[in-house]
C-alpha cells in the first residue's frame, strides 16, 4: 500500500487529464454515461475508484493499438468489458486481438464463463486498477512516440549506430578489406616494376620486406627498390602473374585459418625464431613457415674457370 | 554404467595414424625465367626411393624437352627441365608415382 500511496499523486494527475481527454472525444462508452450518473450521486472517494475504472476501460480500448506486450493486461480488462455488458466493444477487441494473433474463441469462452464472476472481478480489478493502470498510463504517455517507431525502423537505426561506433561487430568486415590491384609495368627490357607494393603491404598489415621476400622466392628472381619505394623485379612478369602470387601470399601469410579474417598480424617469436599469425578478430595464433628460396638453378653465363 | 563408459570412449591424444600430418618432405616445383621467353622448371625434393635417372628419362620423352639432374648439397638431387613443365610434372608425380597432391607445392606465377 505504501507503493500505492507513493504512486497516488502522479496517478491522480494523470487520471484527471486522462478522464478529461478520453471523456470528451469518446462519448461512445455507455459506461461513461453510467459513470456520470454515478458521479452525480457519489462521493469523492468513490469518484476516484470509478474514475479508475473508466480509465482502465479507456486504456483497454486504446491498448490493442498500443503494444502487443500488454496482451495480458488487455485480456484482463476485456473480461471486465464483457462483464459490463459491452459485447460490441468486446467483439471489436476480439477482432483486433485476432489480428494480433490471439485465439478469439478461447477468449470469448473464457469471458462467457467468467461473466458470472464479473462482480468479483470488477471489485478485484478496481483494487488492482491503480497498479495496473499505472503501466498503461506510462505507456499511453509514450504512445505518440512509439507508434511510428516500428520494429524494422528501430532495427535499422540500431545497425546504423552500430556501424558508426563499432563497425567490426556489425559484420561484413570481410568485404571492407579491399586490396588494390597490383600496378605492374615493364621497366626497360628485362625488368618489371611493381609500383604499389608499399600500399598493398600496408593494407595487408605486413612488413613490405616480408612481402618482397616472398615475391622474390616465388618468382625465383631478385630485384631492388627504387627511390620512390617501387619494386623492381628482374624478369618479365605480367600483372596477372603478380596477382596470383599475391593471392597465394594472402592465403599463406595473411588469412586467419580459424576465422578466415584478414585482420591479422605477423609476429616473430624471438625465443624460437618462428613466425606467428596473430588474428586480431578471433585472437588465435598459428605458426607459419618462414620463406625459403629453395633451389636456384644457375641461369646465364657460366663463370670462366 | 553406460554413461561412465562414455567417458573413456576415445583418447584425443592417441596417434591417429596420419603420417601425412608432418609437413617435412614437400616436393617443390619451381619455375625460373631465362633469357627471352624461355623458362626452366626445377623439381626439388623427390623422395630418395625413386630412381631419378629413370624418371628424368621418362619425363624428357613425355614432355619432349631436355633436362638434367643437378646435385646440390643443400637440396639433394634436383631435376631440371627446359620450359614450363610444372603442371605436367605435377600430373606425372601424382598419376605415375602415386604421390600425394598435398605434398607437392607449385611455386612461381
Amino acid at each position: 500500500m505504501s507503493e500505492d500511496l507513493g504512486f497516488d499523486p502522479s496517478l491522480k494527475k494523470k487520471k484527471k487529464s486522462k478522464s478529461k481527454t478520453e471523456d470528451s472525444p469518446a462519448p461512445v462508452d455507455s459506461a461513461t454515461e453510467n459513470v456520470d450518473e454515478l458521479f452525480s450521486g457519489l462521493k469523492k472517494k468513490k469518484k476516484k475508484s470509478k474514475s479508475v475504472e473508466t480509465e482502465s476501460t479507456g486504456d483497454a480500448s486504446n491498448e490493442p493499438t498500443i503494444t502487443d506486450a500488454l496482451e495480458g493486461l488487455s485480456l484482463k480488462k476485456k473480461k471486465k468489458k464483457s462483464s459490463s455488458s459491452k459485447n460490441t466493444e468486446a467483439d471489436d477487441f476480439d477482432k483486433q486481438l485476432e489480428q494480433a494473433g490471439i485465439n478469439a474463441q478461447e477468449s470469448l469462452n473464457t469471458s462467457t464463463n467468467q461473466s458470472s464472476e464479473t462482480n468479483e472481478i470488477i471489485s478485484s480489478s478496481s483494487n488492482n486498477a491503480p497498479n495496473s493502470s499505472s503501466s498503461p498510463s506510462q505507456s499511453s504517455s509514450s504512445i505518440p512516440s512509439s507508434s511510428p517507431l516500428a520494429y524494422p525502423n528501430l532495427l535499422s537505426r540500431f545497425f546504423s549506430i552500430l556501424k558508426e561506433k563499432n563497425p567490426e561487430l556489425a559484420g561484413g568486415q570481410q568485404s571492407k578489406l579491399k586490396i588494390p590491384p597490383p600496378e605492374v609495368a615493364r621497366e626497360g627490357n628485362k625488368k618489371t616494376m611493381f609500383a604499389n607494393v608499399q600500399t598493398i603491404a600496408t593494407v595487408l598489415q605486413r612488413n613490405p620486406e616480408h612481402l618482397i621476400q616472398y615475391l622474390f622466392a616465388e618468382l625465383g628472381t631478385s630485384g631492388s627498390i627504387d627511390g620512390e619505394k617501387r619494386l623492381i623485379i628482374k624478369g618479365r612478369f605480367q600483372a596477372k602473374n603478380i596477382e596470383s602470387v599475391l593471392r597465394r601470399y594472402i592465403q599463406e601469410y595473411v588469412i586467419c585459418k580459424t576465422c578466415k579474417s584478414m585482420n591479422t598480424e605477423l609476429k616473430r617469436e624471438s625465443t624460437n625464431r618462428l613466425h606467428f599469425i596473430v588474428c586480431k578478430a578471433c585472437g588465435s595464433t598459428k605458426s607459419v613457415s618462414s620463406i625459403k628460396t629453395g633451389f636456384q638453378a644457375h641461369v646465364g653465363r657460366r663463370k670462366k674457370v | 554404467m553406460s554413461s561412465i563408459e562414455n567417458l573413456k570412449s576415445f583418447d584425443p591424444f592417441a596417434d591417429t595414424g596420419d603420417a601425412e600430418t608432418q609437413p617435412t618432405n614437400y616436393i617443390h616445383i619451381r619455375i625460373q625465367q631465362r633469357n627471352g621467353r624461355k623458362t626452366l622448371t626445377t623439381v626439388q625434393g623427390v623422395p630418395a626411393e625413386y630412381d631419378l635417372k629413370k624418371i628424368l628419362k621418362v619425363l624428357k620423352k613425355d614432355f619432349a624437352c631436355n633436362g638434367n639432374i643437378v646435385k646440390e648439397e643443400d637440396f639433394g638431387q634436383v631435376i631440371q627441365l627446359q620450359g614450363d613443365q610444372r603442371l605436367k610434372v605435377m600430373e606425372f608425380l601424382t598419376q605415375q608415382l602415386g604421390l600425394q597432391k598435398k605434398n607437392i607445392k607449385i611455386h612461381g606465377f
